[in-house]
């Protein structure tokens, strides 16, 4: 693969694994998280973006397009997404960038080049890149090589996986990363599915063949209310992690925010869920405190 | 270490500095006054002004509060701040409306006023330097001057920003005196003919020496007039120790860690009574002068880390006691704070290279944390050698969210110093004195001479010379913009404009230096600054070692900004007409909010590592240096260098600048230091280190850059180490100044809606911190409106 779609890069990123990280976001994911912070993820296609927000209804997109498919509206404007053909005259045209692209092509040539500028800061932090999403393993063919060409000029990688993918392309992946930081949602595989689109065996299994080669690996435990927060989820999840072999595992564990539902709004979508929580510190602490009983670290991120 | 608990003798002195209001004395100007008035035409310059500085020490109000152990204050009581009338005499309006202002207000009673107005005002009219200087100045500086295109610093202040090295520690002014008495006896009348002025400076050395002695002594005297009538054992035994401490220094050479802080602070007082330079004074490096008393005593058990700790408090506090004289008009704009910039360095490296962190820089690092009050400034200094250890200590400390410590990279610096003519050894005992310009302490004379407007050096060059606020010429005619056929033309229009501004600027700088040097000489301040006894001249005339002009460039990211829009929208892409954006600035960009926001989002603009604009920077930047850098000022071997700092002034500068083609509206401020502009920089800050990084730092003396950072990037202790790495990094890639304000919005807005509840948030300004509530509204916008960096 010459090229991947990527939606994000972000610098200074210090929540995504060791020192200063620099973190590529790719786009598209075989999940569908309820809570996904990042919705814009989920479509491995260019999506088009609108914040009413920044919009100062000039009109100049609605003059723009070629198609006649946006119109102003008392909430802004509106996108009749069966005429829109993604041509982005509206994006080109917009002054205060209100519609914008989500998902852009980058070469491997390219993003090395970015990702080398931030050196300094990785030997001066230990730090590195990180490899998130979406899944970037859904874009293995490009991922693969990226990792390589790192490896080459000796920088730190994480990949940041959501662990549904092929066995053999998460081995293969894994002979050239350093970190994974492995997010493991729910033990059921009915609530599972329930809630992120597809079933868990796969996950599960996943991360017991990761963890047998030794690689280092970071679970991650996002915890949202009514969802995954109860003590049955939470004593199979943490006996689960403690029957992995190798070294004792430090799990982070990531309270749900709800910075997520205006980004649903950008892409035109409604919330499907209603209204999510995040735990209170009273629960947190009893699932740490279960953590704990099966000596396992949980370490929170405020 | 001893828990963070304060004790309560500095409880209470923190209070009553922090709670007292600055206010106006008029008792130097009494004396001095008096004293002209009877001895006029009597000596000579020189020796006038060490008699009156004589005449000031001998008959002021002097003062020892309770609980204190260092003792002095320049007024008659905390907070009170004389005048000094023969600099600029301030009329009965000037005094009215500094007792009446909102900001910076300095109270003064009706009879005050009318004994002013009586005694002092009627003496210097016509014998000012401000007068000397307005009256002087011709009208193409007073266009630019009005413009705003500069500011002038000399115009109510005296040049100062001095810092000390270590000689008074090694010898007393009795020491010095002796030196002065060498240097006396062996002028050659004969051959020299320069003999007599020398010694009309050497003998106004020696007397302001006595007088700094006498000053000591009345403070020795009145501490055992208080032991007498003193009912608590322990006050009276703390008094006969300050009255000798007092008769020690500073006539001899201090011996304790006590006597040494005694020593610098008489000397602070000295400097700052005789004329009112910026930036106060400054001890230097000040932990690596303490640090041998310190270590001695702690080894022979004399002192402990506590007693230690105290005393360095009861300095501070000192500090804290002294507001800036007060400035009215264009100064106070440039420079609205109370805040008198004594900056005290901490860590660093010695002038043999090595790591100057000692376990005192780690104590005044935890007394500018627990008393975290105005003054004095603080920085750490952040070599390659300095200890990750020291680095954590002061992270933890920026993390309070005070907006110090500043942090510097003394590499940096030391290879600017190099590069300006400095010895290695110079060099290296150098550092930061006020904000973040950097001189060899004790040796040179770094007069910052004003701010450069550059983003308004734009705006005239886009209106032919004339100054479209108010119409006037206030450059020179370089050209109709709308004939410009390429980028380039333009750009050699604005240098144009740029280097006649820069010469309206030097041509009076070098004349007000003269007038310094001839009409206010600071013999006491010469004492303490190599060469000045070698050389029999002043700190204003040729003696220190090294003597340098700076200018002072501020906006580099408004400019750079405006530059990239210029380019890429008119003359590379032509998409906007030149026509149609000088018609947008002309109106504030009136109905043409669409054409602003492409302006703002279709740049790229600095701060991003996007080299499209930091090249522009980089090239404003080195213009900038080749238009200032090495010009001779009117001292042998002295020279203008540039620095990029702003102070407030880059909100003074926003007022008197239109829009911009950057998409700044009129008025608003313009960006500080060498920062990016306004939430122009979207890429998180190791992307605005990388674009800072591109300028040659080297070439400078002296780059600012804030940050400011939400508190949640900083909760845990492990983001500590990524902000101490964010650090280290930018130092590498070349930096020389950073510094943060870890405070989210929310606060900000909260403190400007109840002030009352929070009287004590401080954050960064410009190289120095500010009580928030004491900043002017459009400072207050300023600082909320810099680009938050939020944890990804």
């Amino acid at each position: 693969m010459r090229t991947g779609l990527i939606f994000d890069i972000q610098r200074y990123a210090i929540h995504d694994g060791p020192g200063i990280r620099m973190t590529i976001f790719f786009k598209g994911c075989p999940l569908s998280c309820a809570w996904c912070h990042n919705p814009e993820s989920q479509s491995p296609r260019v999506q088009k973006m609108y914040s009413a927000n920044k919009c100062i209804g000039s009109q100049d997109c609605v003059r723009a397009c070629p198609n006649e498919a946006l119109t102003l509206t008392p909430h802004g404007i509106v996108t009749d997404m069966e005429a829109c053909q993604l041509c982005g005259e509206c994006v080109r045209v917009c002054p205060t960038k209100a519609m914008e692209f989500s998902g852009h092509e980058e070469t491997l040539e390219g993003l090395m080049q970015q990702i080398e500028r931030e050196i300094v800061f990785f030997d001066q932090s230990g730090g590195g890149v990180t490899f998130s999403g979406g899944e970037p393993l859904m874009h293995y063919q490009f991922l693969i090589p990226l990792l390589k060409a790192c490896g080459e000029k000796g920088i730190h990688r994480a990949v940041d996986t959501s662990g549904f993918t092929k066995t053999k392309v998460l081995l293969e992946v894994a002979r050239h990363t350093d970190l994974f930081l492995f997010d493991l949602k729910l033990m059921d595989p009915v609530r599972h599915k329930a809630w992120t689109g597809v079933r868990n065996e796969k996950i599960l299994h996943n991360l017991k063949v990761l963890a047998e080669t030794g690689v280092p690996i970071q679970i991650r435990i996002p915890l949202i209310k009514g969802v995954n927060c109860d003590e049955e989820n939470i004593r199979e999840t943490a006996g689960f992690i403690a029957g992995l072999p190798g070294e004792k595992r430090v799990v982070s564990l990531l309270p749900y925010h709800d910075l997520a539902i205006k980004k649903h709004e950008r892409l035109g979508q409604t919330y499907r869920f209603g209204q999510l929580e995040r735990p209170s510190e009273n629960e947190l602490r009893q699932i740490e405190k279960v953590f704990e009983e099966n000596g396992i670290r949980a370490v929170l991120r405020a | 270490m001893e828990t963070l608990v304060k004790t309560s003798r500095i409880q209470r002195l923190r209070r009553l500095s922090v709670e007292t209001q600055p206010s106006l004395s008029i008792e130097r100007a009494l004396i001095e006054t008096a004293f002209y008035k009877e001895n006029e035409g009597k000596y000579a310059v020189p020796e006038m002004r060490a008699r009156a500085f004589y005449e000031i020490c001998k008959k002021k109000t002097i003062f020892i509060g309770d609980d204190e152990l260092i003792v002095g204050e320049r007024g008659p009581r905390p907070k009170a701040v004389p005048t000094f009338p023969e600099l600029t005499c301030h009329s009965v309006e000037d005094l009215e409306v500094l007792n009446s202002r909102e900001q910076q207000r300095y109270t003064i009673n009706r009879e005050d006023i009318d004994t002013y107005a009586r005694e002092v005002i009627p003496y210097w009219q016509g014998r000012t330097q401000r007068e000397r200087i307005f009256n002087h100045v011709p009208a193409a500086w007073k266009a630019a001057y009005e413009a705003g295109l500069f500011t002038e610093f000399m115009e109510q202040r005296a040049p100062g920003h001095t810092a000390l090295d270590g000689k008074i520690y090694q010898k007393g002014l009795l020491d010095f005196k002796k030196e002065i008495d060498d240097h006396l006896g062996r002028l050659d009348f004969l051959s020299d003919p320069e003999a007599t002025n020398k010694a009309d400076q050497l003998k106004a050395m020696a007397i302001s020496c006595d007088a700094a002695i006498l000053f000591a002594e009345r403070h020795a005297r009145l501490a055992e007039e208080m032991a007498g009538l003193e009912e608590d054992p322990k006050r009276v035994a703390e008094l006969k120790k300050i009255a000798a401490v007092c008769r020690r220094v500073p006539a001899h050479a201090p011996r304790t860690f006590w006597e040494a802080i005694q020593m610098y602070w008489f000397i602070h007082l000295g400097t700052i009574t005789e004329l009112n330079g910026w930036d106060a004074m400054n001890p230097g490096h000040f932990d690596q002068h303490l640090t041998p008393f310190y270590e001695k005593e702690i080894a022979d058990g004399t002192l402990h880390r506590a007693e230690a700790k105290e005393l360095l408090s009861c300095f501070w506090i000192k500090v804290n006691n002294h507001p800036a004289p007060p400035k009215v008009g264009i100064t106070a704009r440039e420079s609205g704070t109370y805040n008198d910039f004594t900056n005290i360095n901490i860590g660093g490296i010695r002038p043999d290279g090595s790591s100057g962190v000692s376990e005192v820089s780690y104590l005044l690092l935890e007394v500018a944390e627990e008393l975290h009050t105005l003054q004095p400034g603080n920085s750490v200094h952040i070599s390659s050698k300095t200890p990750n250890r020291f680095l954590h200590a002061a992270c933890k400390v920026i993390r309070q969210g005070h907006g110090f410590p500043s942090v510097f990279n003394p590499d940096v610096y030391v290879s600017e110093l190099l590069r300006q003519g400095k010895s290695l050894r110079d060099a290296r005992e150098g550092g930061c004195s006020g904000c973040i310009e950097v001189g060899a302490f004790g040796k040179e004379a770094f007069l910052l001479t004003g701010y450069l407007n550059v983003p308004k050096i734009l705006e005239i060059t886009l209106h032919n010379g004339i100054d479209p606020l108010t119409g006037k010429m206030a450059g020179i005619e370089t050209g109709d913009p709308r004939r410009f056929r390429t980028f380039e033309e333009l750009y050699r229009a604005f240098l144009k404009q740029l280097n006649f501004v820069i010469d309206q600027k030097m041509r009076v700088s070098n004349y007000i230096d003269k007038m310094f040097a001839k009409y206010a000489p600071a013999p006491f301040l010469s004492v303490v600054i190599d060469d000045c006894i070698a050389k029999g001249r002043d700190y204003y005339d040729e003696g220190p070692r090294y003597n340098t002009s700076y200018i002072q460039c501020t906006g580099l990211g408004t400019i750079a900004d405006s530059l990239s829009a210029l380019k890429k929208h008119i003359f590379e892409e032509k998409t906007i007409s030149m026509d149609t954006l000088l018609e947008a600035l002309d109106s504030n960009f009136e109905d043409r909010e669409a054409l602003r926001q492409r302006l703002r989002n279709d740049t790229p603009f600095f701060g991003n590592d996007d080299d499209y604009a930091d090249d522009l920077a980089q090239k404003v930047y080195e213009d900038l240096f080749r238009a200032i850098d090495g010009k001779p000022n009117i001292k042998t071997g002295g020279k203008y260098h540039l620095n990029m700092l702003s102070t407030t002034c880059h909100v003074y500068f926003g007022k008197v600048t239109g829009a911009t083609p950057n998409g700044r509206l009129a008025g608003k401020p313009i960006s500080d230091g060498t920062s990016p502009s306004h939430g122009a920089d979207t890429r998180g800050p190791s992307a605005v280190v990388r674009s800072l990084a591109k300028i040659d730092q080297a070439l400078s003396g002296g780059t600012l850059l804030n940050q400011r950072f939400l508190p949640d990037l900083l909760r845990q202790d492990q983001d500590l180490e990524k902000l101490a790495a964010l650090i280290r990094s930018y130092f590498t890639l070349g930096g020389h100044h950073i510094q943060f304000n870890v405070v989210d919005t929310a606060t900000l807005r909260a403190a400007q809606a109840f002030p009352e509840d929070y009287r004590d948030l401080m954050v960064r300004v410009a190289g120095y911190s500010d009580y928030f509530n004491d900043l002017h509204s459009d400072l207050q916008e300023e600082i909320i409106e810099r680009t938050e960096h939020e944890g990804f």
